[in-house]
């Protein structure tokens, strides 16, 4: 129940997009229409899914205080958290290439679909930033984990569409032209963050 | 009215192209089509002709909204009497509430049309009329007590960020009243909330408040798992407590429903389905049962609070619902339901009509685009064998 709580919990009310404004770029920058936002979406729950359970292994196992005790007691009081950055993102890379190795020999249709989406995905900040929540909130349990990762990359998916959505309505308005193109995009998204208000403060 | 109309042609000119004043042009015609009927004809092509313009659509919704007004009005004047423990006539209600609510109605239609006329004389269009009925909804919608300034300056978000960003009437995303009252809601927490801004001149502690009386609407008492302080559904229904200015006579408000359907320019599937979404929530709520605010009995859920309110006048605004007729009713579901979760799961938020209908404007495109692809896809279906 409370793995199921996270879950719901990182979707509507830890948003990426409209509570912690995470993964901006490819938001703002590939959601002009629903079927190209719907591939980046996939990938990125796709993605997360992988990187998210890595790299909290990585943590617990290599990382943390203490974690390098299963080598022997002699390393006991050694704490390389400071790494975690570098270490994260290179396991990001990482995966991410090896993922798109995979897909592209495995299954070359979905491959297709994603195209570009998928090493984009190695700069996007909300895989980062689901990495590093998940350092800084102590999850102790891989379900968390790949609950919380699957969330959250269901809530940044959920975001694009939605903004992909609205983008292709406006396309034909009559839009002041100074605002054209991402001024009206940034105002759409502080407009639906301020719709999404009305999960922020639900305890559950 | 003839000297009028003889004036009106005499400084015509001046606004045509190549007058003295041709850059206010659209400023003179809101004018001049606000007063009379325009003479504007189709030259070529084959056209509809139709009574229903934009104009009398809107003047219609305005219409509706008066019996809520009105009530709302009175129902100032009666809470406050009511909270100083004094009895006087109805008409002394009535011109107590008129006092307080006019001010309201006059700042939001003074500062929304202002930018409107702004915008209008910049881009060079015309002004439309679908100020009106935001400007007659935003007072409604507002506590009371909201101070004017308060009112004007999320009036004026509203109309700039809500609506002339995205080019005008009719191309907004988000439905510009309920975004001013967000704003008002996030941007003024503190004096936005509490039991005291439902009832004019309460928040000052100018006036003297009888022992006993509470100015919580029955919203804020569920909040607060006070079930058994709830009014009746009858007092719910007919409205006679605390409350938005227009929200609380579901009377009032069915009056207006009615007014609006039968004319045609409500939509009857989002008001039906909002109303079922209510319904269905409410009743899976009473089945958990898990605290006393999901035991309150869907009728009373549906009666409390600006739901009807939404259901009626706001979540069926033409041009922020869902278009498809499908998309209508996966909408006004989903607002019904949303609105209901925010309530009993939000303590933050008494009420999750207005947040719940924002939210599902930021949705409503996304449903429209999976329905006409899901109609695209069944009729590609059906012509594939003629082709083969």
């Amino acid at each position: 129940m409370e793995t199921f709580n996270l879950f719901v919990k990182s979707i509507f009310i830890d948003n990426m997009i409209f509570a912690y404004f995470l993964g901006m770029c490819s938001y703002l920058a590939v959601s002009k229409t629903v079927k190209t936002s719907m591939g980046l979406g996939i990938a990125v729950i796709f993605v997360l899914l992988i990187t998210a359970p890595i790299n909290w292994l990585v943590d617990t196992y290599l990382l943390k205080a203490g974690a390098l005790v299963w080598l022997g007691p002699e390393y006991a009081n050694t704490d390389l958290s400071y790494l975690s950055f570098i270490i994260f993102i290179a396991v990001i890379a990482a995966m991410v290439q090896l993922v798109e190795m995979v897909v592209e020999k495995f299954s070359p249709s979905l491959y297709n679909a994603l195209g570009i989406f998928l090493p984009l995905i190695a700069v996007n900040c909300a895989i980062l930033g689901v990495a590093l929540f998940v350092q800084e909130r102590e999850y102790d349990n891989v379900g968390d984990v790949l609950a919380y990762s699957a969330g959250s990359g269901i809530g940044w998916w959920i975001a694009i569409v939605t903004l992909a959505a609205i983008r292709e309505k406006i396309k034909y308005s009559k839009i002041p032209a100074p605002l054209r193109g991402l001024g009206i995009t940034f105002i759409i998204t502080g407009l639906m963050a301020v719709a999404f208000m009305s999960f922020m403060g639900i305890k559950i | 009215m003839k000297s009028l109309r003889k004036y009106l042609d005499k400084i015509k000119p001046n606004f045509q192209p190549g007058g003295k004043f041709q850059k206010f042009r659209s400023t003179f015609d809101a004018f001049e089509t606000f007063l009379f009927v325009p003479n504007h004809v189709t030259k070529k092509g084959s056209h509809i002709r139709d009574y229903i313009d934009l104009k009398r659509t809107m003047s219609i919704v305005v219409m509706a909204l008066m019996p809520a007004l009105l009530f709302g009005m009175w129902n100032v004047g009666y809470q406050h009497y009511l909270s100083v423990g004094q009895t006087v006539t109805f008409l002394e209600q009535f011109w107590f509430g008129f006092i307080a609510v006019f001010p309201i109605v006059v700042v939001a239609y003074v500062s929304g049309l202002s930018v409107e006329f702004i915008f209008a004389q910049i881009r060079g269009h015309e002004v439309n009329e679908g100020f009106l009925v935001s400007g007659m909804l935003i007072p409604l919608i507002m506590p009371v007590d909201t101070p004017l300034w308060m009112i004007a300056v999320a009036t004026i978000f509203a109309v700039i960020f809500g609506k002339e960003v995205f080019g005008g009437t009719g191309m907004n995303i988000f439905n510009p009243a309920l975004l001013a009252r967000a704003f008002v809601f996030f941007a003024y927490p503190a004096k936005i909330t509490g039991d005291f801004i439902w009832i004019e001149g309460l928040s000052d502690k100018s006036s003297k408040i009888v022992d006993g009386f509470s100015g919580a609407t029955p919203l804020s008492q569920a909040a607060n798992y006070a079930v058994d302080k709830i009014p009746s559904d009858l007092t719910l229904f007919l409205g006679n407590i605390p409350g938005s200015i227009g929200e609380t006579s579901k009377l009032a408000i069915l009056i207006g429903a009615a007014i609006l359907l039968l004319s045609g320019i409500g939509n009857w599937r989002i008001m039906l389905t909002t109303v079922l979404g209510g319904l269905f929530m409410s009743l899976i709520f009473n089945l958990v049962g898990a605290n006393p605010y999901m035991q309150i009995s869907p009728i009373t859920q549906l009666l409390m609070g600006g739901f009807l309110f939404g259901a009626v006048f706001m979540a069926t605004d033409p041009v922020t619902a869902a278009q498809t007729n499908t998309g209508k009713y996966i909408y006004g579901f989903l607002v019904g339901v949303i609105a209901i979760m925010v309530r009993v799961f939000n303590p933050a938020y008494p009420e999750g009509m207005m947040l719940s209908i924002l939210l599902m404007n930021a949705f409503a495109p996304l449903i429209d685009h999976y329905v006409v692809e899901a109609n695209i896809k069944r009729r590609l279906k059906r012509i594939s064998p003629i082709q083969k």
